[in-house]
This record gives structure tokens, C-alpha cells and sequence, in this order.
């Protein structure tokens, strides 16, 4: 461990309130205090609403200055200097010298109409004042130490031109362009693969050890705090619930919030019939004991088939030149069968083509070539009118629940609407009957009826549709990265809840995500997908332990495990 | 929520919007004025007031009572002075014209039943049809010397004009509005959500439109029509003016329509045009009230230039703009009453709904918040 008695920087009782409208504030952070020393790895997590890139803005001083109050005892010290009390403009110098931020949209932080090198050329002469000649010299080699290929040619390249990770990478080093003291890195790898997030969490480490600089470390994955902290805060609700050095924090966990984030999120190792969620922990009920029968996945190979999907190819044209058009794979010769009552676990990463077959097959797009069988007939060769009654069998949640629910229907609207497209039950009053026992069925009050979507959290949404998807009484359900946007505690309740749907009707589900553990833990079958094609296609237990194809294995092996004990030697450049 | 409201309907966006609005000021002062506007109109139309505005109960160029009456008087001698000179009509033989021979050889060769006094007024019908429908007597009744905010030319009070004006203008505006509102939303729609083809199509359509002048167009539309009225006006804004909105509404479809939400719709099984006009007009129907409101103010301004330059609404009815085209004249004379009193109603309702244009859009648009 690093001898703590070095510290950059310590902030005391720090309180931030937001003005909501004329009268009601909100306070996002409520009087935290802890330190960052030096030469080390601080993570902070917490779950959406936690406070914690609140806490990280404060530090910069970027907070909004006309909506947002400080408390009055609030210290942030750096070097024994209030960051809270400086003046604007030595506060600037700081900013982008002594410590400097990545972002969580390497795409949206980089400007568009300028090349990388320009950028980051700007930094170097705007704070280190070099001449252009040696600011490039400088730009090439920064490139070259966060791993860029080919620094000299990429170094004009604009940032379309480079992949999410390299335009990451980019960031960093931009970041790290004038040898800052204390990094802050908010959420850096959220948007990116989980290949991609390895590299990036293991150049972060590296740069951190070679410089010897501080690394703030904003996420809400403990997973990845595992690998790369050495300390580590949590917060909730702009309070911290426990702090402590990593070790510590995952293996003898204190506090009943922490120790529920460590144990909500799917494991690898185990799949539990039930997932705890995070009132388990705070009501201090019975949790699961470790040793319950854990439930066992996999096909036998006599399943009745509800879905056989044959050949499918899905491409999209864009236009070349005047006549030209070029055509792009997004699937092709993609076959598998859905077992009834069964899921099948779909993996990628961004770009392999996975949410185009879960749109294709439930002709939401139309598919280029291919079968899919349902109940022995060609829903794609059907006119629309015939393939109606059947789309109603076929249903779909979207990853976003912020934006699959109309945001100008009640709930009640959404919920009566596909009954009544459809005709189901024989009057307005029982579709709202059929409505009110769904609502209860998903877990959500009665009275939701009557409210509009911004009333609910991302959880209750997701919920809500689930719910519309339930109308219909599908047999099979497409979860299109349902669970992706949620944060831990939440992804573990909706999984209990499409895990508790699934025994009760017998649907079939295709789960389709980028998040391996997740697919781990509810897949009976997993079928890899790379660039629109069938990598691989096993039962699920088969293909974690033996992973035949090599990109499974790279996959497989990019998955952050979390707190793995000490790290003796440093990390191997990636 | 307490017991008691868990049974109402929660808010949505317009009564959220309305809570927005109601700490807007001056958005709340220009909505006042606009409702002020609107209340003037709707008596207008049904006859509470300024029914009888063509009643000619002032002096030719009454100037308003604060002015003083001395002026009028001084006007209206001055008025009277050249009357002598043609008071005898039989000395007109008598005075020395040099074209005398020249009428007389004419006069001579025109067959006799051409008379001067056979010689019809053409407008004659419809002016009794307007003296009688306003219930006003001969001109003989007595006459004011000045009038609250002045008189025209024959004598006419302006305020009753101008509240008049108001309501041709302001119907005119609403109108064309709604009906430019109308056809660029659902094309905006048709193009947006359809694309391909259909998008193509209506772009021709659009580049075509926009390709003309706007004047020469109205003025074709005008001449097409052939007709003058408020009907007349009301076609040619609105036919005219639905591009700007077709534009935006169209972006806000290609914005929507690959949403999930719409996707979600889909997926249940909603027609093509119930997603369209049930599931995303909605969503946008806050951009279609901000144009509408915007082009309320446009139109009424355009139908100010059209009935100035003389191709708006008929003789018989009066606007602002026909306002202004008479005081062209009247303001060479030093009256300058008719043109104050339509430039400034025109303006404080113009200002107010521009003003509550811009309220509206803040209350609707939660991203600028």
C-alpha cells in the first residue's frame, strides 16, 4: 500500500445544492469529506443521483455558478490552497495544468472540425507555452505513450477517423499534456467495449504509475474499481456510505450498501435462483444464504422450438457517387433456434449486428435474405396484414426505458393501447382491469394509471415496458440490452422480474447484451456475435469454461473480475 | 401524492407548461393584451360593438377632440374656401376655354342618348347596399366637429375602424395561420416519416414554392384568384406560407420516428398513421403551436402589405393595411390620425404576441430550462 501521510488533496464538509425552481433546492452532496494522496488510485462509485460527478465538477470549479450553492464550511484544499475560494483566473491555470478530467464521451469531447493534433497542439502551447514546432514534436510522442499506432500519421487524422478507444486514448492524452498532479477520470470506459475498456483501465494504471500522479476514479461498475483502485469511497444519495482501502472494501464490506452493490450484480462464478436486491441489504432481511440451490441453464436438445431462424441477412446501402451505392453487412447467414420457455443469450460488442437480428427477426427491420420460422411458417415472406396477428406474439424491450415509453401517454394509455390495437378482452373495463393486474404484476402502484412516464425512475419504466410487452401475452421476448441502462441495484430487480415472468408464462427470451455476466447469468444458450456473424453458439456454462473460438476467449478474458487480492506487481502495459 | 389527488390525472406537458408560463411576466402581460385583442375581435364579429363604424358621423377629416376643435374649424374653412368657384354652373360657358370648340365638335358627333346624365355610377348599388346595412341616414343628420380619435375622409371614426380593422386583420392572420399550420404539418409529417419517394416529392414541391419571389407569387395567387375578399387573403397566405413550417416539421418527424418509443409502437402493431398523427404529433405539437403563433404575427403583418399595396380585402370591408393604404393620402394633408391609430394597435398586438410566442416557447421547451 502507499504511505498515506502524503496527501493531495482533502476536501472537508463539502455541500452542493441545486436550485430547482423559486423556492426548492436540492442538495446533491451532503457534507462529504475525504482525501486523495498521492501517487494513488481513488475511486469513487456510486449509483446514478449519487453526487459523485457532482463532487468531481466541484473540484474543478465548473459547477453551474447560477443554480448551484456551496456550503459555507466547504473545503476543497490543494496543497493547502481552497480550491472554493480562488479566483477565477488561477483557478483556469490550475484547471488545465495541475489537474485535468477525461470524459465519458471520448465522441462528444474532441471537437469534430479539428484534428487531434491541433487539439492537441492548442493544449500544449496554451499552458506549457511551446512553440508549434516542439508542441507537435511533443503531440507525436504523448500520442505514441498512450498507445496510439502509428503516431505520426494519426497525429492529422480528424476524430472520426479514429475508433471510440483510440479517440479515448486521445482524451488521455491530452489530459495528461501538461503532467498533471490529479487526473479525474469521469466514467472513462462506460461508453466503450469491453475489450476496449481493458486496454483503457490498464493505460490509465500505467500512465498513473510512470508519472507518479493521483487518479480520481468516477464509475458506478465496482467490477472495474476491483482492478484498479487503492482506494475506494462509496457514495449514495450525496452521502458517503463507506470508505477505505480496496482491500478492505471488498472483502470485509461494512456497510450494508456496499456490501449489497458488491453481491446485486451477477457473478460469473454463481447463478443464484434469485438475485439479492439492495432492500435485502437495508432492511437487513434474510438475505439468500450462499449455499442455496443455485438454478441450472442449459439445453437438452429435446426442447420444442418456438423460433428457427435461417440464413438471415440484413444490409444496409449507402449511396456512392452519383448512381453508386455501397453496401454495408450488418448480418449475414445468421441461423439459430429459440427453445420454448428457453433464453438464448446474445453477445457483441458495439457494431456486431446483434440488435439488427432482434429487429429483423421481430420485423421491425426488413431482413435482406433468410428464414425465420414461427410455428413452422416464414414470417418474413408474409404480406403485413397476415404477419400482424403474429407480430403480437413477437415482443421487444428496448435498452432505453427514458425513450421507449411515449412521453405524452399516461401509463395508463400505453398500457390499454396494444389491447385495443389487438382487440383483446371485450371492453374498456376489462382491458383496465387486465391493465390494473399487470401494473401489479410488474410492482408498481395502481395509482401509476394515471401518470405520465417522467414521474418514474429508469427502473419503473423498464418495468412499465415490460408490462405493455406482457399485454399482448407474447410468446417470445426480445430484451434488446433492457438491463444496460440501469444502474446495479435496479438491474438486479428486473432481472429477478423477467426471470420470475419467464418461469410463470413460459416465454422464450432473446437477451441480447454487450454485458457478459448479465448473459451469464440468465442465457441457457449464448451465441457470440463479431462484425454481423455467428462466432459462436453453445449452452451457456459450456462456453465460459471452454470458449473454443479466439475471440470468445479475448472476450471472455476483457470482463473485469473485480477484487482479484493484492496486486503485488504493477500492471503490464496492455 | 395524498389520498385525496391519487385519483386525478397527473400533470403532462401542458399543464406543465402553463405552471412554467405563469411565472413568465411578461409573457403573461402580452397574453392579457393578445386576450384583449382577441375578446375585441370576437365582439366586433358579433356586432357588440363597431357595427355601425361606415356611419359617416363626423366632419370630413374630424381631427381627434384633444387636438381642439380649433384646428377643425380652421380646416374646414380653409376646406370650404375653393367652394365659390363652382358654386354657379351656368358661368362655366362664360369663362374663356381653350377647349371649348374641341368639347362642343365632340359633344356634337356623340349621339344624343349619351348624355352626361345618363352616365351610371357603377359602385351606386353597392355604396346604398353599405349606407343602408350600416343604418346610417342622409348625410344631412348634423355632424361632430371632432371625433374621439379623429375621422376620415368621409368623416368616419376612426376608433370604430380600427376596431373593425382589428377584427379583419386579426381573423385574417389566425386563419391563414391555421391553414398554413395545416398543410405544412401534414406534409411536414407525410415527408418526414415516409422519406424516400415521398420526401422527394414534396422537396420539389417545397423548392418550387420557395424558388418564386414571395411577392410575385402572392401576386399570382392573387391574380389566379381573381376575386378580392378576406377569403381571398386568407388562400393566399396560407398557400403560400406553409413552407417555413413544413421545414421544421418535417426534421422533427426524421428526429422522431427512428425513436424507440415509435419503434415500441411498431412493435404493437400501430398503423402507420396512428404512429404518425397519434404517437408523434404530440411530441411535436408544441413546435407546431410556436409556428402557428409566429405566423399569426407574419400574416397579419403580410396582410397589411397586400391590402396596401392593394391586392388585400375589398372596398367594403376595412383592415389595417386598408387603413394605412387611405392615409397615404390624408398624411400629405397634415391628418395624421388613421395611420396612428392603425400603426399602433397593429404594434402593441404584433410586440404582445410576439412576446408571448417566445413565453410560450420557453414554457414548452424543457431544455432551455
Amino acid at each position: 500500500m502507499k504511505p498515506v501521510h502524503d496527501i493531495l488533496v482533502s476536501i472537508r464538509d463539502l455541500r452542493v445544492s441545486f436550485r430547482l425552481d423559486r423556492t426548492t433546492a436540492f442538495e446533491a452532496v451532503k457534507g462529504i469529506g475525504f482525501d486523495i494522496p498521492v501517487d494513488s488510485t481513488v475511486a469513487l462509485v456510486g449509483e446514478s443521483g449519487s453526487g459523485k460527478s457532482v463532487t468531481a465538477l466541484a473540484i474543478l470549479g465548473l459547477l453551474p455558478k447560477e443554480n448551484s450553492t456551496l456550503g459555507p464550511d466547504s473545503r476543497i484544499l490543494y496543497r493547502d490552497r481552497n480550491l472554493l475560494q480562488l479566483a477565477h483566473g488561477e483557478m483556469r491555470k490550475l484547471r488545465g495544468c495541475d489537474i485535468s478530467m477525461i470524459f465519458q464521451e471520448p465522441m462528444s469531447s474532441l471537437n469534430p472540425l479539428f484534428t487531434v493534433g491541433f487539439q492537441l497542439i492548442e493544449v500544449l502551447a496554451e499552458h506549457v507555452g511551446l512553440g508549434s514546432r516542439q508542441a507537435r514534436t511533443r503531440a507525436i510522442e504523448l500520442l505514441r505513450e498512450v498507445g496510439i499506432p502509428e503516431p505520426e500519421t494519426k497525429i492529422d487524422a480528424y476524430p472520426f477517423q479514429l475508433s471510440g478507444g483510440q479517440q479515448q486514448r486521445v482524451m488521455i492524452a491530452m489530459a495528461i499534456a501538461c503532467e498533471p498532479k490529479l487526473l479525474i477520470a469521469d466514467e472513462p470506459t462506460t461508453a466503450l467495449d469491453v475489450t476496449i475498456q481493458k486496454q483503457i483501465l490498464d493505460l490509465i494504471a500505467e500512465v498513473q504509475k510512470r508519472r507518479r500522479m493521483s487518479v480520481l476514479f468516477i464509475t458506478h461498475d465496482l467490477a472495474v474499481v476491483g482492478e484498479i483502485a487503492d482506494h475506494v469511497v462509496v457514495m449514495r444519495d450525496g452521502e458517503i456510505r463507506e470508505q477505505g482501502p480496496v482491500q478492505r472494501i471488498f472483502e470485509a464490506p461494512q456497510d450494508s450498501y456496499t456490501q449489497a452493490l458488491l453481491l446485486c450484480r451477477p457473478q460469473l462464478a454463481r447463478r443464484p435462483r434469485r438475485l439479492p436486491v439492495i432492500d435485502d441489504f437495508l432492511n437487513r432481511a434474510p438475505a439468500a444464504a450462499p449455499d442455496a440451490p443455485e438454478r441450472s441453464r442449459g439445453l437438452r436438445g429435446d426442447e420444442a422450438i418456438v423460433i428457427e431462424v435461417r440464413h438471415l441477412g440484413k444490409s444496409f446501402y449507402s449511396r456512392e457517387g452519383l448512381f453508386g451505392k455501397r453496401e454495408f453487412k450488418a448480418v449475414s447467414d445468421v441461423s439459430f433456434k429459440l427453445a420454448k420457455g428457453k433464453t438464448l443469450g446474445l453477445v457483441g460488442e458495439s457494431g456486431s449486428g446483434k440488435t439488427t437480428v432482434g429487429l429483423t427477426v421481430m420485423r421491425l427491420h426488413e431482413a435482406s435474405s433468410g428464414q425465420v420460422l414461427f410455428e413452422g411458417k416464414d414470417l418474413l415472406a408474409m404480406p403485413p396484414g397476415v404477419a400482424m396477428q403474429y407480430k403480437r406474439r413477437i415482443q421487444i424491450v428496448f435498452q432505453n426505458p427514458y425513450s421507449s415509453l411515449n412521453p405524452r401517454f399516461t401509463i395508463g394509455q400505453i398500457l390499454m393501447e396494444p389491447m385495443q390495437i389487438h382487440r383483446l378482452g371485450s371492453d374498456e373495463q376489462e382491458r383496465r382491469n387486465m391493465a390494473d393486474a399487470l401494473l401489479e404484476k410488474v410492482g408498481l402502484p395502481g395509482t401509476s394509471f394515471f401518470k405520465y412516464p417522467h414521474e418514474f425512475s429508469g427502473g419503473q419504466r423498464q418495468r412499465i415496458a415490460i408490462a405493455r410487452c406482457l399485454t399482448m401475452k407474447p410468446d417470445v421476448l426480445i430484451c434488446d440490452e433492457s438491463v444496460s441502462a440501469l444502474d446495479v441495484s435496479v438491474q438486479a430487480q428486473v432481472l429477478n422480474l423477467l426471470q420470475d415472468l419467464q418461469d410463470e408464462y413460459g416465454m422464450s427470451y432473446i437477451f441480447i447484451s454487450h454485458d457478459l455476466a448479465v448473459v451469464k447469468y440468465m442465457a441457457d444458450q449464448v451465441m457470440v456475435m463479431n462484425e454481423g456473424e455467428i462466432v459462436e453458439i453453445a449452452n451457456s456454462d459450456e462456453i465460459y469454461l471452454r470458449p473454443q473460438h479466439p475471440y470468445t476467449k479475448k472476450l471472455l478474458s476483457s470482463i473485469p473480475r473485480g477484487w482479484r487480492g493484492p496486486r503485488e506487481s504493477p500492471i503490464a502495459p496492455g | 401524492m395524498t389520498t385525496a389527488t391519487s385519483h386525478a390525472e397527473s400533470p403532462g406537458l401542458w399543464v406543465l407548461a402553463w405552471r412554467r408560463f405563469r411565472h413568465d411576466r411578461v409573457g403573461l402581460v402580452s397574453f392579457d393584451i393578445v386576450l384583449f385583442f382577441v375578446a375585441l375581435m370576437a365582439a366586433s364579429w358579433t356586432g357588440l360593438i363597431a357595427s355601425d363604424w361606415a356611419r359617416e358621423v363626423g366632419v370630413s377629416n374630424a381631427p381627434p377632440t384633444f387636438t381642439g376643435p380649433k384646428v377643425a374649424s380652421a380646416r374646414l374653412e380653409h376646406a370650404a374656401a375653393p367652394e365659390p368657384l363652382r358654386r354657379d354652373k351656368s358661368d362655366e360657358s362664360a369663362a374663356v376655354d381653350p377647349l371649348a370648340g374641341v368639347l362642343a365638335e365632340i359633344r356634337a358627333s356623340r349621339p344624343p342618348a349619351a348624355a352626361d346624365t345618363e352616365i351610371v355610377d357603377p359602385l351606386a348599388d353597392v355604396l346604398a347596399e353599405i349606407r343602408g346595412r350600416s343604418g346610417s341616414a342622409s348625410a344631412d343628420e348634423t355632424r361632430a366637429a371632432t371625433l374621439i380619435f379623429g375621422g376620415d375622409k368621409w368623416g368616419r371614426d376612426v376608433l370604430k375602424k380600427t376596431i373593425k380593422g382589428t377584427e379583419t386583420s386579426m381573423f385574417v392572420g389566425l386563419a391563414a395561420a391555421a391553414l398554413a399550420a395545416l398543410l405544412g404539418t401534414v406534409f411536414g409529417a407525410l415527408a418526414g416519416y415516409y422519406g424516400r419517394w415521398i420526401d422527394d416529392f414534396f422537396n420539389w414541391f417545397y423548392s418550387v414554392f420557395t424558388s418564386i419571389p414571395y411577392l410575385l407569387l402572392i401576386l399570382s395567387i392573387a391574380a389566379v384568384l381573381n376575386q378580392k375578399g378576406t377569403m381571398t387573403v386568407i388562400l393566399i397566405l396560407g398557400l403560400t406560407g406553409w413552407t417555413g413550417i413544413f421545414r421544421l416539421i418535417r426534421a422533427e418527424y426524421m428526429k422522431h420516428k427512428v425513436r424507440e418509443y415509435v419503434q415500441a409502437a411498431d412493435a404493437i402493431g400501430a398503423s402507420h398513421m396512428r404512429r404518425m398523427f397519434v404517437h408523434i404529433f404530440p411530441n411535436v405539437s408544441h413546435v407546431v403551436l410556436v409556428q402557428l403563433s409566429l405566423h399569426v404575427v407574419l400574416f397579419i403583418k403580410s396582410e397589411v402589405v397586400l391590402s396596401f399595396l392593394g391586392f388585400g380585402v375589398g372596398v367594403d370591408t376595412v383592415s389595417w393595411g386598408s387603413m394605412l393604404n387611405e392615409a397615404q393620402t390624408e398624411l400629405l394633408l397634415g391628418n395624421w390620425w388613421q395611420l396612428a391609430a392603425a400603426t399602433a394597435a397593429m404594434a402593441m398586438l404584433v410586440t404582445a404576441f410576439g412576446l408571448l410566442t417566445d413565453a410560450w416557447r420557453d414554457a414548452l421547451d424543457p431544455k432551455l430550462k
